[in-house]
């Protein structure tokens, strides 16, 4: 489907079809392409014609449907709709049908957006390459032997494929941005606290974001403009106004400064290097001021990011113990035992890894020496990335050193798939807005991101270089 | 080594996790080489540098309260629907205190 937010907006208003048409097609698509990628795990096809249906009976009565009128939108699994199973990639969650709505899913289907089905993702969000699905791996459409990237991988998926025009996924260290990078389209990680993330299920709270994939910055920018801003649900959702994105994107970058850290350029793979030094010198010709800048501490942004994430999901994960989430083993010995083995049996081996590594970094006599020290050097990361601020408008960087890899072909190395992740985590530890923008091929034909960073809150930057730079090369 | 078998299933305790033998074995080689990596941060002196525990903007814009109002919460059925084991309205899980 090459449709947009606008083209099916006019679609609709000028009566060359129904949104109830536009959905039921775009659900048997879905369904009919899903054993290609398994980026898909539940369809919400009642939910879906339902929206549809109240979305035509506002153009029939002459109101106005609202901004995502009749836009088919994918949902990662790790956001909770109200009736609709939520599994978050796991097998604890199988069966689980959560009693209320996401805040971010309210807002999408308020502004006529039709949630088509809940993508596939790496078990509680945890991974880089969504092989860590209880409900088996997504491929990537782009080359089907090749993974989609994650967590966000079904999301990312289901855009590149065309079954969703625009989705919701969730970022703690490059969850939106590296797949969007892997399959050719655009992601968002907004600025901490931008979208409220009451119904995003918890992995790392003081990392995680709601953020939006499409196809072009456009129309990722228009999922962000609806689902951003205060709710009294989550008190760490911010009060400041939302601007106009859309209105921004003018196509003019003049006078832009843009910095290129030196320390993301060390050890990057050279086809995705070309890629990205191709895309500044397009920026460069729309006018946009280029100089080499420093993050000096990116080095060790991994080890404070697996520290602190592990931590708190240790923590946040401590809720399935088998009384309240659909899922318990061990019914026959104590309460101590039915505790242990239904986390034994339900949680896969990331998950089980980053809950020891977090127990462990929280543990008496380590505290103070890995979660204190790993708070400290966020602090610094974050101090890195506030200076280079002083003196640019944005940071153009790689999203991943390497395209799409083989699937299995990091199964087996924890460390390296973490390290994998050394250029988004950065910017979830500082909580500034970084997206990924499609900036052409390797030569063997794999897609490469550009990732675009700005200050907190100023989302806005940040799509006017991307947006100028899809103008400029497409 | 910098974490033995027999840490990791003491902190497989604190974590309720019941981990089988070579799940431990695995565990402890994977947790090693997670930590040698993490060790690269005491290369950095943090003296005088405040923790990061979360993201705060300089003026109020998190943190802030919502109105006091009593509002609809979900219902006793509603909360127990995902329950592996309820009843009469409550989670039941098994025998915590022997009479």
């Amino acid at each position: 489907m090459s449709h947009t937010i606008a083209s099916i907006r006019e679609g609709l208003l000028k009566k060359k079809f129904s949104a109830e048409e536009f959905t039921r097609q775009a659900l048997e698509r879905a369904e009919r392409e899903n054993p290609k990628t398994n980026a898909y795990l539940t369809f919400a096809s009642v939910r879906a014609m339902a929206a549809a249906e109240a979305v035509d009976r506002k153009i029939a009565a002459g109101e106005d449907p609202g901004a995502l009128a009749g836009v088919p939108v994918a949902v990662k699994d790790v956001i909770v709709t109200k009736g609709l199973r939520t599994t978050c990639g796991s097998k604890l969650l199988e069966h689980y049908i959560p009693p209320y709505d996401a805040t971010a899913v309210i807002r999408l289907e308020r502004a006529g957006g039709i949630m088509i089905g809940k993508t596939n993702c790496d078990e509680f969000a945890m991974g880089s390459s969504n092989e860590n699905s209880a409900f088996g791996p997504v491929r990537n459409p782009v080359a089907l032997d090749r993974v989609p990237g994650g967590s966000s991988g079904g999301s990312a998926a289901a855009v590149a494929q065309g079954t969703a025009v625009v989705a919701l996924g969730s970022d703690t260290g490059g969850s939106v941005r590296q797949p969007a990078s892997f399959c050719g389209v655009a992601g968002v990680t907004p600025t901490y606290g931008r979208v409220s993330r009451y119904g995003l299920t918890a992995f790392a709270s003081s990392l995680d974001h709601i953020g939006p994939l499409a196809k072009t910055t456009r129309d990722a920018a228009a999922l962000l403009q609806v689902i951003a801003g205060r709710d009294e649900m989550d008190a760490t959702s911010a009060s400041a106004p939302v601007p106009d994105y859309l209105g921004a994107l003018t196509g003019d970058v003049k006078g832009l400064k843009l910095g290129l850290p030196r320390e993301y350029f060390e050890g990057l793979a050279s086809d995705t290097g070309d890629r990205i030094l191709a895309a500044v010198g397009v920026l460069k010709r729309l006018g946009c001021l280029v100089r080499d800048i420093s993050l000096p501490h990116t080095q060790y942004a991994i080890a404070a990011y697996y520290i602190i994430a592990t931590a708190e999901a240790s923590a946040n994960l401590a809720r399935y113990d088998g009384v309240r989430y659909t899922t318990r083993a061990g019914s026959a010995g104590t309460l101590t035992d039915m505790y242990r083995e239904t986390r034994d049996e339900g949680f896969g081996a990331e998950c089980k890894r980053r809950i020891m590594l977090g127990t462990y970094v929280l543990s008496a006599g380590y505290y103070d020496a890995y979660y204190i020290k790993a708070q400290r050097v966020r602090t610094l990361i974050a101090r890195d990335y506030a200076e280079a601020f002083k003196n640019v408008d944005a940071i153009v960087a790689p999203v991943s050193p390497f395209p799409a890899f083989k699937i299995g072909e990091k199964v087996d190395d924890p460390v390296a798939m973490y390290l994998s992740d050394i250029y988004t985590i950065t910017g979830d530890l500082a909580g500034i807005p970084c997206m990924s923008v499609p900036c052409g091929l390797t030569p063997g034909g794999l897609p490469v991101g550009l990732q675009i960073l700005a200050s907190h809150f100023n989302e806005t930057t940040m799509f006017r270089v991307a947006d100028a730079y899809e103008r400029a090369s497409t | 080594m910098k974490i033995t078998d027999q840490e990791v299933r003491r902190v497989a305790e604190l974590a309720s996790l019941a981990l089988r033998d070579d799940e431990v074995e695995r565990m402890a080689k994977d947790l090693d080489n997670i930590l040698s990596h993490i060790d690269k941060l005491n290369e950095l002196d943090t003296t005088g540098v405040e923790p990061m525990a979360q993201v705060l903007f300089e003026s109020d814009e998190t943190a802030t309260l919502r109105e006091d109002r009593e509002r609809p919460s979900l219902s006793n059925s509603e909360a127990l629907a995902n329950a592996p084991v309820s009843g009469s309205g409550y989670f039941k899980v098994p025998r915590v205190i022997e009479r």
